[in-house]
């Protein structure tokens, strides 16, 4: 029997306060960093505009591109020359009344040398009111996706567990948030749907454990509470690694092999596995703790009087 | 020996396997055929096949394109666009039917352009949605769908009535611009004639504008419409070409009766032609066939105005004003212009198919080339390959016999999903790839819980028989949570979100859902049937 992390007794609880300092510094980094970008940084999707990728042959350079945008009434159009020679990628703003500025720059371009070759290969145009819709319903479905789940998770457990897995929802997400904003990636709408994923993803790990902390906590109800988390944790411990590193394995080849189009996703689910199976272990639990002990010194306080 | 239940079990695994398998029949079949046959297969339109045999074959093929699962837009390339129906000119009553009206009138159009499987929904209050799969000229099809198409037969105004409409407008800017006391005579042209100046000389009902004052005679245009208190039977407008005058470029300027005297409702058929304009020899145009009620009409216009101009207005702009040299007696006509011929192949379609009650705007564009569409399916499933790949090794290696059982399980699970999805004709998306990806992570993750307490309980020195019991028991309900909160935020996806995210959400609620059955039903089944037959006393886990 091939065995990981058999038996490991770690006193996890003793050191949660590192970790709430790591937590902590991190979460500062992620705030820090959207402070200093101005919030994320928001893809056409929901701010509306333009995003036009083109192939060109023979390839040219940057400036003839930027120039025959301009020629196109697009000036202060962002360009950007990707991997492959003669590729752009090229960001309009929404102008009302005209949806989708494509035609215009790959006719510009095409005009440069009659010899040219432009292929369009994406465009993604996206008026200013359907930017407004698809954010609102964007935010409506993390609303409600996060609702459902504290919902469930309320009725299922305790409340006290309630505010840890809230936590580590949160932590998760935002850090992951702050992750994008320090690589300068843009928040689509396919982005959205790998942060909820880390949110499910989330609160799965963080209610294995918490299922433990219940069941153990049963057996185990002469001991303290630390010691009942502590017994959990490493008893789902390797069950804990081996479900991430399997998960991790996926993404990673969704990122490495994937392609551009999903590789924004795929980046934003990398970062969240990897604190999410850090935070299912310390942030949820070591905040259930704090929660619990707080309540005993409450209780123990008035039990003086 | 098996109890009853098991061979329940047995039976219903097998017919789970086998519906799987025959629903997934076609989509193996399409994909497994030449790429030269395949196409073949997406353009199949039984409703353009010339011979009997042709709509025989092309309906067993457009049955087969039907079952097969479909690739997304983002997958095999194509256009997906928003459009919205502007019905702000519009009565309530008409507003109502507008949009309907409107997505008739351009499915038309597009079935005439031969797209194979296009999609056109109404979409909320007024919007449409169109996607069209697979190679086409962009731009052609975006004119096509975007062009309102109103065809007008306008009278041009003689002389005398155009010249008294300039002067009229000269002394209205004049004004305006003195803050409503006239100019002396003695003043400057710019300022007595404030809008005949910015025309160049020439005839009056058509007079030339230079490229670059076309924007500020627009803009005077533009008040002029907007004032009521400027009452006119003419109304402006401009040619729908440029023309060059000694090297530089402009616009022609007609003056034109207010009311049309026919439309474009009465055109009852429209063909691209190339022998249209003598002058011309192979020069595009479209000739047309009036209905019998609008060749009267178009009959009585020519008889009555022999010798004027009549003005052909496609949505505001004039395509032609040739002058009436007779009485066109048997309603056909012909628009000449300075066209390509795709455009005259364009103009022809929608004509045809007739006018939109209401403009519309693309509110989104979504366009995938085929080239890129083609390197995101080909990367899309080495990752999602290796990814399994990978996985599959990993539980091969740590958990041996129950991991090969935990990958019988995922593949019975792919393979119920992708089966699912052919039998609800859904579309496999990139973000579903994605979906598929991530319900194999939450599929291996049940089996990882099981597998764990398994050891657990063998730890413990239960039997083996009773550690698989119990471990099943134990991990049934962390893994029930599980799900159920993982697929409670993917309603709400589903619900709340659009496109890409909706795709995802609902690959991973399926896979989640047949999850249930195939890593805790049928994995527990195989496991019983190991471990019981055998009276097993240890077991390769």
């Amino acid at each position: 029997m091939l065995q990981i992390l058999h038996g490991v007794n770690v006193n996890w609880m003793a050191r949660r306060h590192i970790a709430f300092l790591v937590s902590g510094v991190c979460v500062l980094i992620s705030i820090a960093s959207l402070i200093m970008h101005g919030g994320p940084r928001y893809g056409v999707d929901f701010t509306g505009g333009s995003l036009i990728e083109i192939q060109v042959t023979p390839p040219v350079h940057v400036d003839e591109v930027r120039s025959a945008v301009d020629r196109a009434g697009l000036a202060g159009s962002e360009i950007q020359g990707l991997a492959r020679p003669g590729q752009f990628l090229i960001r309009a703003e929404a102008k009302p009344g005209k949806a989708s500025p494509s035609s215009a720059i790959s006719n510009a371009v095409q005009a440069g040398d009659p010899g040219r070759k432009v292929e369009v290969l994406r465009v993604e145009s996206v008026g200013p009111r359907v930017g407004n819709e698809l954010r609102g319903a964007a935010i409506k479905a993390i609303f409600f996706a996060l609702g459902f789940i504290l919902i469930y998770v309320g009725i299922r457990y305790d409340w006290r567990y309630s505010v840890g897995a809230v936590a580590a929802l949160f932590h998760d997400v935002f850090i992951t948030l702050g992750a994008l904003s320090i690589t300068n990636k843009e928040i689509t709408l396919t982005v959205v749907a790998a942060l909820l994923t880390i949110a499910g993803y989330s609160i799965n790990d963080t209610i294995v454990v918490f299922d433990r902390i219940r069941e153990r906590s049963k057996t185990l109800r002469r001991e303290p509470p630390e010691k009942v988390m502590n017994v959990a944790i490493n008893e789902t411990l390797s069950r804990t690694v081996i479900t991430s590193f399997t998960v991790f394995l996926s993404v990673v080849s969704l990122f490495a092999l994937g392609g551009e189009v999903i590789h924004d996703f795929s980046f934003a689910m990398l970062v969240g596995v990897v604190f999410g199976t850090y935070s299912s272990v310390y942030v949820a639990s070591g905040l259930a703790l704090e929660v619990q002990l707080w309540l005993e010194r409450a209780g123990g306080g008035r039990a003086k009087k | 020996m098996m109890t009853r239940s098991d061979q329940w079990k047995l039976l219903l695994t097998v017919a789970f396997v086998l519906a799987s398998v025959l629903t997934l029949w076609s989509t193996f079949e399409f994909y497994s055929l030449s790429p030269q046959r395949r196409q073949e297969v997406l353009q199949a339109r039984p409703s353009a096949a010339t011979t009997e045999a042709e709509r025989i074959r092309m309906e067993k093929d457009a049955k087969l394109r039907e079952r097969a699962i479909k690739l997304g837009l983002d997958l095999q390339g194509g256009m997906y666009l928003l459009l919205e129906v502007d019905t702000s000119k519009l009565g309530p009553a008409e507003a109502k039917n507008a949009v309907d009206q409107a997505r008739r009138i351009i499915e038309n159009r597009i079935d005439q352009f031969g797209v194979a499987e296009p999609t056109i929904q109404k979409q909320g209050e007024n919007r449409i949605l169109i996607q069209l799969p697979g190679l086409l000229d962009q731009d052609r099809a975006k004119s096509l769908i975007g062009q309102t198409a109103l065809l007008e037969f306008k009278l041009v105004k003689t002389e005398e009535e155009s010249k008294a409409l300039y002067d009229r407008v000269d002394q209205y800017f004049a004004r305006k611009l003195r803050g409503g006391i006239p100019p002396d005579s003695t003043a400057p042209d710019s300022i007595l004639h404030p809008f005949t100046s910015k025309l160049l000389a020439s005839s009056h009902a058509e007079a030339l504008v230079l490229s670059e004052n076309v924007p500020i005679v627009d803009q005077m245009i533009l008040q002029l419409k907007a004032d009521s208190t400027f009452v006119s039977d003419a109304v402006f407008a401009w040619d729908a070409h440029e023309t060059e005058v000694s090297g530089r470029t402009a616009r022609a300027l007609y003056v034109l009766g207010k009311e049309p005297l026919m439309k474009g409702s009465e055109v009852a058929s429209a063909q691209m032609r190339l022998d249209l304009d003598p002058t011309r020899p192979g020069a595009p145009g479209v000739s047309f066939t009036l209905t019998s009620r609008g060749g009267a009409l178009f009959a009585d216009i020519t008889g009555a105005n022999v010798g004027r101009r009549l003005a052909i207005v496609l949505d505001g702009r004039i395509q032609s004003a040739p002058n009436i040299q007779e009485k066109i007696p048997r309603g056909q006509g012909s628009i000449t212009g300075n066209f390509k011929e795709e455009e005259a192949q364009n103009l022809a379609i929608v004509l045809r198919s007739g006018a939109l009650p209401a403009p519309v705007n693309i509110v989104e564009e979504r366009t995938v080339g085929p080239s890129l569409g083609q390197d995101s399916i080909e990367k899309g499933l080495r990752a999602a390959g290796v990814g399994a790949a990978l996985v599959v090794l990993f539980m091969i290696v740590y958990y041996r016999m129950s991991g090969m059982v935990a990958v019988v399980a995922l593949f019975l699970n792919i393979l119920g999903l992708l089966a699912c999805m052919a039998g609800f004709h859904a579309t496999l998306t990139l973000p579903g790839i994605a979906g598929i990806v991530l319900t194999i992570g939450m599929a291996v993750d049940t089996n990882v819980l099981i597998f764990e307490r398994i050891r657990e309980e063998l730890r413990n020195k239960r039997t083996v028989i009773a550690a698989i019991e119990t471990g099943y028991a134990r991990a049934y309900r962390t893994i029930i949570d599980a799900h159920v909160t993982t697929l409670l935020s993917s309603f709400a996806l589903m619900w709340f979100g659009t496109g890409p995210i909706r795709g995802f959400a609902i690959t991973l609620s399926i896979g989640l859902i047949i999850n249930l059955i195939t890593a805790v039903g049928i994995s527990k089944m195989i496991f019983d049937a190991w471990s019981v037959r055998r009276k097993l006393s240890s077991i390769s886990i």
